[in-house]
């Protein structure tokens, strides 16, 4: 009787908090749509939405503004789902497919295929996406195979140390490709790796829509899953789940996640780490709600972090991923001080 | 009585072959690493786009002609870039060796816990608001960055109630490196210095002239010395900090000597060469595999093969495609990577 009064609590608190986070992302939207080099007052940018306004309007909000932050959005919610997903599946609460290293393996690929492409604007956009993922998912096995041990299989501890060592080596051939590019291919890439949110227009919407449109709802699908494994190996294995059949297939949509949102964004860090925590303080840890929760929260996180990075020090853009580390980087340490794990 | 048997028991359990130490080797080690230097040395002068003999090394140096293109060549160029490999070498080695000793963590280097990120924070704020500094101003305000890095990974390690733990020294560097590469990278960007400060990630000895040399030299031999008086201490704190205060050591004091030895060397090594990680991890684990756990033979020991590993490594960076310079910090990763992988497979488990 007591547990159902919790769960319905939970469950109306939850509807809550998600109706909160759309709104704020709505609001924000508006706020951003009306920032930028030009400014457009938050009337005119209501008008030219509808139709109205002038043509030169016209442009700035749908060929510009608009891509840009329907991006920021969907590569928000990547992350922090393909973030929730690895907490879950590590039961670490300190899991981010940035510091794991598995988004500098996705930025490996692309940087290697920008250094032999001609130039960077023809870049078949389609493509990208899938050559991240080839990357991504090359690096996260690689430190799966090294942390997984006979009878053990891959312990947390093991993932994050062998993650910072892999993520050390990538951004050394990083560096080695990068100091051999011509000036602008050099420009890029700094802007690339600063998670610089490069693909800006409804080209690249498409490309990373599909993904996240069939891998989110298919995490969503597979909560309860995470719920098992989150209560350790044994009791998931005496709940009847295939432990390590399951881990597996939900790293691979984790990393698949990341792979195709680090393709457009470029190397943004502790979206996935912040995003998850901030969900599970407010809607508690039912992967049921607290994925669509964590999604909207990381939505919500790089929108936000991207209008700051456009106003903060105009004429000049601070890349995304910056502003986004500046905020993140300070909140995992807080985590990590207060964490009682080993 | 009880806690120290304890702590030595662990300290065994962790390298239970190598726990003597071993004096006849080590100096044997410290003799034949410096053999080995001087070779290096002459080696990596003869060694390059202009290939030269021995012989012409030898009279560069003691009967030095002004008219000849090779003596020239040699004097400002190849020995100038040969002696500030040892030098930073030697000093990136040391300071990890008594941050390893001074923490007992196994992961500590001065790359991989946030020190050299802080100088190189520092550093592109010199880039960005002061470009005609000079090198000494250059090398104090490295020191500044390099306190700062430290400061924050231990600041934050400590502050938890489980104390510092080599997994969460780690992540905590991880996290702090993030931060300050980012910020450092906001710098760059803005202001337009992003290929100065992508050589300097990249770390590299090329261009080293020999002013900055004499202003550095005093300072890491400065340090060294220090670390080498204080190294039986070090050994003391390396069973744990109970023990030292049973056996009536100043434990306080002799961490923060040895703290300010290691910004001076990480510090000062970053400012001249760029940031370089890895040695700090890998020469000290190799001078305690050969001389045992005494710090005063594995501080002198690591600095000789620290001088030695990277003349050797600039050497193979110049060579392995030429005539294209590899970037001296991205071959030493790919060497000290799989090492990292290794010493945490071994101690992440405990």
């Amino acid at each position: 009787m007591v547990e159902s009064a919790r769960n319905l609590w939970q469950k109306s608190r939850g509807f809550t908090v998600i109706i909160s986070l759309v709104l704020l992302i709505v609001l924000v939207l508006l706020i951003s749509m009306n920032t930028g080099f030009i400014r457009l007052t938050p009337l005119e940018v209501i008008r030219t939405f509808f139709g109205g306004g002038t043509d030169k309007q016209h442009l700035i909000l749908f060929d510009f503004r608009l891509p840009r932050i329907v991006i920021s959005i969907l590569i928000g919610m990547g992350l922090a789902v393909s973030g929730c997903i690895l907490q879950g599946i590590t039961r670490n609460g300190l899991s981010d497919p940035g510091i794991l290293g598995i988004n500098a393996g996705a930025g490996l690929a692309v940087l290697t295929y920008i250094m032999y492409f001609p130039t960077t604007i023809s870049a078949p956009v389609f493509f990208l996406p899938m050559l991240a993922f080839v990357g991504a998912s090359g690096t996260a096995s690689l430190i799966y195979m090294l942390s997984f041990k006979k009878n053990e299989g891959a312990s947390p501890i093991r993932l994050i140390l062998n993650g910072i060592g892999i993520a050390a080596a990538i951004s050394a051939a990083t560096v080695a490709i990068t100091l051999r590019l011509s000036p602008e291919k050099f420009q890029f890439v700094e802007r690339w790796n600063a998670g610089a949110i490069w693909g800006t227009n409804w080209k690249f919407v498409l490309a990373l829509l599909p993904w996240i449109l069939i891998l989110i709802p298919y995490s969503f699908y597979k909560s309860r899953t995470l719920d098992v494994l989150n209560l350790g190996e044994q009791l998931a294995a005496g709940l009847g789940a295939k432990v390590e059949g399951e881990r597996l297939r939900l790293l691979a949509v984790a990393v698949a996640l990341a792979g195709a949102c680090v393709a457009v964004s470029g190397g943004i860090s502790f979206v996935g780490l912040i995003a998850p925590h901030l969900a599970r303080r407010l809607v508690g840890s039912k992967h049921q709600i607290l994925l669509p929760t964590s999604a909207l929260a990381g939505g919500l996180l790089v929108i936000i972090s991207d209008t700051i990075g456009r106003v903060a020090f105009q004429p000049s853009e601070i890349p995304t991923g910056l502003v986004i580390a500046v905020i993140g980087a300070p909140y995992f340490l807080y985590l990590l001080a207060r964490s009682k794990e080993k | 009585m009880g806690v120290s048997t304890q702590s030595t028991n662990n300290k065994s359990g962790s390298s239970p072959v190598h726990f003597k130490s071993r004096p006849v080797t080590a100096l044997f080690v410290i003799l034949v690493g410096i053999v080995g230097l001087i070779l290096g040395l002459i080696a990596s002068i003869s060694v390059g786009a202009a290939d030269i003999k021995f012989m012409t090394v030898w009279e560069a140096v003691f009967q030095f002609d002004k008219n000849l293109t090779q003596h020239q060549i040699i004097r400002e160029l190849r020995l100038p870039r040969a002696l500030a490999s040892a030098i930073v070498g030697a000093s990136y080695a040391v300071a990890g060796a008594i941050m390893q000793g001074m923490t007992r963590n196994p992961l500590a280097d001065s790359g991989l816990l946030g020190i050299n990120a802080g100088a190189g924070f520092v550093l592109a704020l010199c880039f960005a608001f002061n470009p005609g500094i000079t090198v000494l101003g250059l090398m104090l305000y490295c020191f500044l960055g390099a306190g700062i890095g430290a400061g924050i990974v231990f600041g934050i390690g400590s502050l938890s109630r489980t104390g510092l733990t080599p997994i969460r020294l780690a992540l905590s560097g991880a996290a702090v490196s993030a931060l300050l590469l980012a910020l450092s990278e906001g710098i760059a960007i803005h202001y337009r210095i992003g290929r100065d400060l992508a050589f300097w990630y990249a770390g590299g000895v090329a261009g080293i002239r020999w002013s900055q040399i004499w202003i550095m030299l005093p300072w890491v031999f400065g340090a060294i010395l220090v670390s080498i008086i204080i190294s039986r201490s070090i050994t003391i704190l390396s069973l744990g900090d109970d023990v030292a205060v049973n056996l009536g050591q100043r434990t306080t004091f002799i961490k923060v000597i040895g703290s300010i030895a290691v910004l001076i060397l990480a510090g000062s090594s970053v400012s001249v060469a760029g940031s370089i990680g890895f040695i700090g991890l890998i020469i000290p684990h190799m001078a305690r595999y050969l001389v045992g756990v005494d710090y005063r033979w594995i501080i002198p020991s690591s600095a000789v093969l620290g001088g030695l590993f990277v003349v050797l490594a600039d050497m193979g960076a110049r060579m392995i495609n030429a005539p294209t310079e590899t970037p001296i910090g991205v071959l030493i990763a790919l060497i000290g990577v799989p090492f990292f992988l290794y010493i945490a497979r071994k101690r992440g488990d405990n």
